[in-house]
């Protein structure tokens, strides 16, 4: 069993990293098939939370996400509602786990699907996101916990699948006030029904294997454990056997698709996202994936991405391809500040 | 009897306070209760890479882990 359930998780890591480059070769931005932190500043842009022309669609995957793991949790009757540890604190931790992602240009998988298509800004990017994860690490044997959740009433479980409904026939039916960018990362995208449909295939296989692109780490580091780790090890060989099959491999620091060669920026952003990420109990992908399995205090994880998001990108926090911008910066130092402060003062005295 | 109450607490906190028990405790069984499939999976995969054995059982709001050292 031990065994089957290993291999189960390599497999989906090297399909789900195929998907993302091939994504790519259907349409996405470059070395963006998935990320999630740009999904979920592109869905914030075409709702109007923030204004800035070339980050605005409604992105199909992050739907598919959660209505996959909805469907796979109902299906192997692992859906449960349940919420109430610590909510605030997971609302602005997602939303500096958001800026984080950000200043990078990048969740934890674009890092690795950068990395997979020759950007080796990523290098800095993966390197921070582990000094991140081992600082989370220090705070849980401290005996940091975000404090029990507790069962609560089946409907507050589907309020993020109904969300995501929702905006699916925005995607499908846009009316007046969605905005959709005419050029940009925005508007270089795959079908919708393309997007739906991968985000549905992730979202039931990130739902069985518990990936996640940041426990993948913190448990190699906290208990030794590689078995979500084949998770990460296999999104990226996937990746990258794809990309060198497509011919989307092409190496180096400079000139690489909505990307920016800031070495320190790169690297303190992921370290917050990095810390943020095991404060939560993992990655952005793994939160919208628990978002749809009932996980209330997930799902204000997500509405935390999305408000993260539109800060970023109304306080020009978010970076540009020409690097990081000042208030960006000052915005990671108050987020690892932020997040330190967390991991200090809400461990449990014995 | 050793026993960790870590329901209501979410990846990787179970995990957590399950090393702390094992480790302040070496040799002694331990039982430990969660409230979730991810967290009986996690606890048990834990358990087993130390050479514990895990027997789960199912209780009303969740799982009761027994885990016991081997050749115990």
């Amino acid at each position: 069993m031990a065994i089957s359930s290993r291999i189960m998780i390599i497999l989906a890591g090297l399909i789900f990293g195929a998907l993302g480059s091939l994504l790519v070769e259907w349409g996405n931005p470059g070395n963006m098939g998935i990320c999630v932190a740009c999904f979920y500043r592109d869905i914030a842009g075409a709702l109007g939370l923030h204004r800035v022309g070339v980050v605005q669609y409604i992105r199909p995957e992050i739907i598919g996400f959660v209505l996959g793991a909805f469907i796979s949790a109902y299906g192997f009757r692992e859906f449960r509602a349940r919420g109430g540890s610590s909510p605030m604190v997971r609302f602005f931790l997602g939303a500096f786990v958001m800026i984080g992602a950000l200043v990078f240009l990048g969740c934890p998988i674009r890092a690795l699907l950068r990395l997979a298509g020759g950007d080796l800004n990523g290098i800095t990017a993966v390197a921070g996101l582990i000094l991140g994860a081992v600082i989370g690490i220090l705070f849980l044997k401290q005996g940091f916990n975000l404090g029990r959740s507790s069962a609560t009433k089946r409907a507050n479980g589907w309020i993020m699948p109904v969300a995501m409904l929702a905006l699916l026939l925005l995607a499908i039916f846009p009316p007046g006030f969605i905005f959709e960018s005419e050029k940009g990362p925005g508007a270089t995208h795959v079908a919708l029904w393309i997007a739906l449909l991968a985000g549905l295939g992730g979202g039931i296989l990130v739902q069985r294997t518990r990936m996640c692109m940041v426990g993948g780490w913190r448990d190699l580091f906290l208990i030794k454990n590689t078995h979500l780790f084949g998770g990460i090890a296999g999104f990226f060989v996937g990746a990258l056997l794809l990309n060198l099959i497509l011919g989307h491999v092409s190496w180096g620091f400079e000139g690489q698709p909505v990307a920016h060669t800031n070495h320190l920026w790169n690297f303190l952003g992921m370290v917050l996202v990095g810390l943020g990420s095991v404060l939560l109990g993992g990655c952005p992908l793994r939160q919208t994936i628990l978002s749809g399995e009932g996980d209330t205090d997930a799902g204000i994880t997500v509405l935390g991405f999305f408000a993260g998001a539109a800060f970023a990108h109304n306080f020009l926090l978010a970076s540009t391809p020409d690097g990081p911008t000042d208030f960006g910066q000052v915005a990671v130092i108050v987020g690892l500040v932020f997040a330190a402060s967390v991991g200090f003062l809400m461990r449990d005295r014995t | 009897m050793i026993e960790v109450d870590a329901r209501g607490f979410s990846c990787p906190i179970p995990v957590v306070k399950t090393t702390q028990a094992l480790d302040g405790h070496p040799g002694k069984p331990v039982i430990v209760l969660v409230d979730s499939e991810v967290a009986r999976e996690n606890v048990s995969r834990l358990a087993r890479s130390r050479g514990y054995s895990v027997k789960v059982e199912q209780v009303l709001d969740g799982y009761r882990l027994q885990l016991a050292p081997a050749g115990k």
